[in-house]
């Protein structure tokens, strides 16, 4: 439903503010659902239409619940696109509903300006409804049942991009083909002192053995030429599938990638929403009487419990710990080697650089680019952050330090490519026999491994030949197989590759 | 009004009650949505089916938080959730905790296992007086004189009689205009239940299996409390021997003998001969076990038990299987054959966590 006209007028407010202050965004049209309505568009990560699948319905379920026994209700919610889509809950107070749409302003702001975002599909919108169709389509022709199934598996493997491929200039790789000037390699023999050599070594000998050295070469022409990352496409382009899974497999990875930037800015995004709409509420759009339910619904947003990370408190701390530095001018050489620390204390060269920081920050930066780079000593000390994990002996979940550094690596450990393992293939024609190889990047932390064997399994469905996977358990190199029917586990050595 | 995704839902519902696509089912996890009854949290089920994906192992990997604290802190209830989750696609739901009811969660419990109203037993329903506030009248105690109804009465009676001057309002009220609550005496139907939780120890018992115990007559205490007034609960623990004990010990002991489960049988049936007359009580004994017993003889002697001194004098019996590695699992087929559907005796087979949802509907849901 579009908005009524009291919303309208407070819409068209909010949007001057966002602007004046000078947010860039696509234009936003609002629209005001039912809280079934705004469940089943949550369901279906804030799209109107998607293919059918029963995930969306279980994300319902847990959606309708929470809202049903009044354990959860979403706020918000906007969809990159241009123009963008926000949604905003029925019977909200008022109050609300403006916090919201500020919020809104700053993440389509960021939609629209982060270089992350900049390869996505800005009518996505139309594409989530094409895929409908197609997979619908498919559904008629296959029946549901092994369209479905097939969806499942592709769905288990659709972590298995590389989100910055998109950014990444591949050049045609050089043509490798010898230069037949070239020398021809030398020909194995056996050892034999010269006047025997032609009895040890005898004319067709010699020549079975360049046969040889020359099958071996075009043996080990490598295929892939180099580690993939883009396993999805790997399996797309080379996989032996059915033009309908191939479609599906299309699909899934489409919007894989589609909202792969948003896992990679989640903290970065929301700090910067929630610092908008706190901005453009406390200076500019809230009514004294509105101010305790504003300060109400903040303080939950922004509230923290043990245990979990809150993206929103962590951001907007963060960009207003960036923004006080560079308005004081706390950066660069002489700051960083000042070792007084009264004089860092006072420390205010009153250059008023915050705003135009922020806005630099918000364009070329990603949650791990944006830790690595401003989560300090003092922010982490300040905001009291620690490092927690498991105790075996206790059984607990139990701060483990906190110790700047250790606290800052785990950070960054858990967003390191949305805090999940690097898998790359390695070789398409493993052994050749046509197997996969898939290689784990080990960093220190084992693969789960009943997901594993499964996936692996997955990966099979698709693969059709025998699939290995080379990782590290217990410290130790470890080759896991399937091939079609059982799985199997043997020691390997572990080599970075 | 229908919506797109209900047929989304209808399916994985279906695949959740495992008519369809069997394969996903070792994947549904019995998630949970927490939320808190006085200091306790308590969960409400909620069947997630986790996709297979290269993942971390989750213990090893821990994260980041934020808060007071100092190392070796534990970070109390509610299990973190490692992983960054599926962010991005899922903004803004915040998660509240919100105080649960007994009593709504009783509600959430029958909903969801579509629980019947349990009917109190018919005729041998026993009639209590109660004393019910339901009027006024003009005679009565003092302490029982109802102020306001009181001044009201003079106020009136002093407009009509003219004397009352709105510049000084004195209100003095004389014996007429005393008004005084009244009460009536009320017949009303009383249900009073009992329950008997009865365990086997015996070595064959362990913790996982304990764990299960504890989680489902946590469930059905919750449940029975929904439907009775006043609820009793009573403990009965055994190996070869049987003894009352506390709901703490009841949970707690471990013992290494056999198994004699007429024993508990014998305690049992005493218990509700010596104070819970059949007239006054609706009586539900639960009994746990692995299904190991002794020895055949004492098979019969509990099915004799059960026969003629349990179950005429009881609303329902049930008797829970919990499946452990080294039990025989044989009581249950006993029993199976002995009795049949039209007995108020139910049997079932509890296979693990996963399995507490169905064997609660097993139990309750006759409405007995």
């Amino acid at each position: 439903m579009t908005l009524p006209a009291y919303l309208r007028d407070v819409q068209i407010e909010v949007e001057g503010y966002a602007r004046d202050f000078g947010l860039d965004f696509f234009p936003t049209s609002f629209e005001i659902l039912s809280y079934k309505q705004m469940n089943e568009v949550a369901a279906y990560g804030g799209f109107p239409t998607r293919y059918p699948h029963w995930r969306f319905g279980m994300d319902y379920e847990g959606l309708a619940k929470g809202y049903e026994y009044g354990l959860q209700k979403i706020y918000e919610m906007v969809i990159n696109n241009n123009p963008s889509y926000a949604y905003l809950l029925e019977g909200n107070s008022l109050v609300d509903q403006k916090t919201v749409m500020a919020h809104v302003y700053g993440h389509v702001d960021f939609f629209k300006n982060n270089y992350f975002f900049s390869k996505t599909n800005r009518r996505m919108i139309d594409g989530m409804a094409n895929h409908a169709t197609r997979v619908r389509k498919h559904i008629e022709r296959q029946g549901i049942d092994k369209v479905e199934t097939f969806i499942d598996v592709c769905l288990s493997l659709e972590n298995l991009i590389d989100p910055m491929s998109p950014f990444i200039v591949r050049k045609a790789p050089p043509p490798k083909e010898e230069d037949p000037k070239d020398p021809p390699a030398e020909v194995p023999k056996l050892r034999a002192k010269q006047y025997m050599d032609k009895f040890i070594n005898p004319p067709d000998f010699v020549e079975k053995q360049r046969k040889k050295q020359v099958q071996d070469k075009e043996k080990v022409k490598k295929f892939p030429e180099e580690r993939q990352r883009d396993i999805l496409l790997f399996l797309i382009e080379h996989a032996p599938l059915e033009r309908w899974e191939r479609d599906v497999l299309e699909i899934v990875r489409a919007e894989a990638y589609y909202f792969a930037p948003q896992g990679m800015t989640k903290i970065l995004n929301e700090g910067w929403a929630a610092y908008w709409h706190s901005r453009i509420m406390t200076e500019k759009a809230l009514k004294p009487g509105e101010i305790i339910d504003y300060a109400d619904a903040n303080a939950g947003i922004l509230a923290t419990s043990p245990g979990q990370l809150n993206p929103y408190k962590l951001g907007v701390e963060l960009l207003r710990h960036i923004e006080d530095r560079w308005n004081k001018g706390r950066f660069g050489k002489e700051w960083n080697e000042c070792e007084d620390m009264a004089a860092k204390k006072g420390w205010d060269r009153r250059l008023g650089l915050g705003k135009q920081k922020i806005f630099e920050v918000r364009k070329l930066y990603n949650d791990v680019t944006f830790i690595d780079e401003f989560f300090t000593l003092e922010f982490c000390a300040e905001q009291k952050f620690y490092a927690f994990g498991f105790n075996e002996r206790s059984g607990n979940w139990e701060i483990e330090s906190r110790e700047f550094k250790k606290v800052k690596d785990k950070l960054l450990f858990r967003l390191t490519n949305h805090g999940q393992p690097f898998i790359y293939i390695v070789d398409g024609n493993y052994e050749n026999r046509g197997e996969l190889l898939m290689h784990h990047r080990h960093e220190g932390v084992d693969l789960k491994l009943d997901h594993g064997r499964d996936t692996l399994a997955n990966v099979n469905r698709v693969w059709k030949r025998p699939v290995n996977l080379l990782t590290k358990i217990d410290g130790k190199g470890k080759l896991l197989r399937f091939d079609g029917r059982d799985h199997s586990e043997k020691g390997m050595e572990y080599v970075e590759k | 009004m229908s919506q797109k995704i209900d047929q989304d839902h209808r399916r994985f519902r279906e695949i959740v009650r495992g008519k369809i696509k069997q394969n996903l089912r070792k994947y549904i996890t019995q998630g949970e949505m927490l939320g808190k009854r006085g200091k306790e949290l308590v969960s409400i089920p909620l069947p997630q089916i986790d996709i297979p994906h290269f993942r971390y192992g989750p213990k090893q990997s821990g994260g980041v938080g934020q808060g007071n604290g100092s190392p070796g802190d534990a970070l109390g209830q509610g299990e973190p959730k490692p992983g960054a989750g599926q962010a991005g696609d899922r903004p803004g739901d915040h998660l509240l905790e919100v105080e649960v009811s007994m009593e709504e969660l009783a509600q959430i419990l029958g909903e969801e296992l579509k629980l019947p109203n349990i009917e109190p037993k018919g005729k041998e329903r026993i009639i209590a007086k109660k004393d019910r506030y339901v009027g006024v009248r003009r005679t009565g105690p003092e302490s029982l004189r109802h102020f306001r109804r009181t001044f009201k009465q003079a106020l009136k009676r002093q407009i009509s009689m003219g004397v009352y001057n709105p510049k000084d309002p004195l209100i003095v009220p004389i014996r007429d205009d005393k008004r005084y609550r009244s009460w009536k005496s009320e017949p009303l139907p009383q249900s009073n239940a009992v329950i008997v939780y009865m365990m086997d120890v015996s070595g064959s018992m362990g913790d996982e299996q304990k764990e299960i115990v504890r989680i489902e007559s946590f469930w059905i205490d919750t449940w029975l409390r929904s439907q009775y007034q006043g609820i009793e609960s009573r403990y009965i623990i055994h190996d070869a021997m049987a003894k009352e004990v506390d709901r703490e010990t009841f949970f707690k002991t471990r013992e290494s003998g056999g198994t004699m489960i007429s024993s508990a049988y014998k305690l049992c049936a005493k218990l509700i001969e010596t104070e819970y007359p059949p007239s006054e009580w609706n009586i539900y004994p639960f009994h746990f076990s692995d299904g190991d017993n002794w020895s055949v003889d004492d098979t019969v002697t509990c099915i004799d038990l059960l026969k003629n001194q349990i179950l005429p004098k009881v609303n329902q019996f049930a008797y829970g299987q919990v499946e452990s590695p080294y039990g025989s699992g044989q009581f249950i087929k006993d029993l199976d054959e002995h009795f049949d559907e039209d007995d108020n005796l139910i049997t079932s087979e509890i296979k693990g966590k996963e399995a507490i949802m169905d064997s609660i509907r097993d139990f309750l849901g006759k409405g007995k």
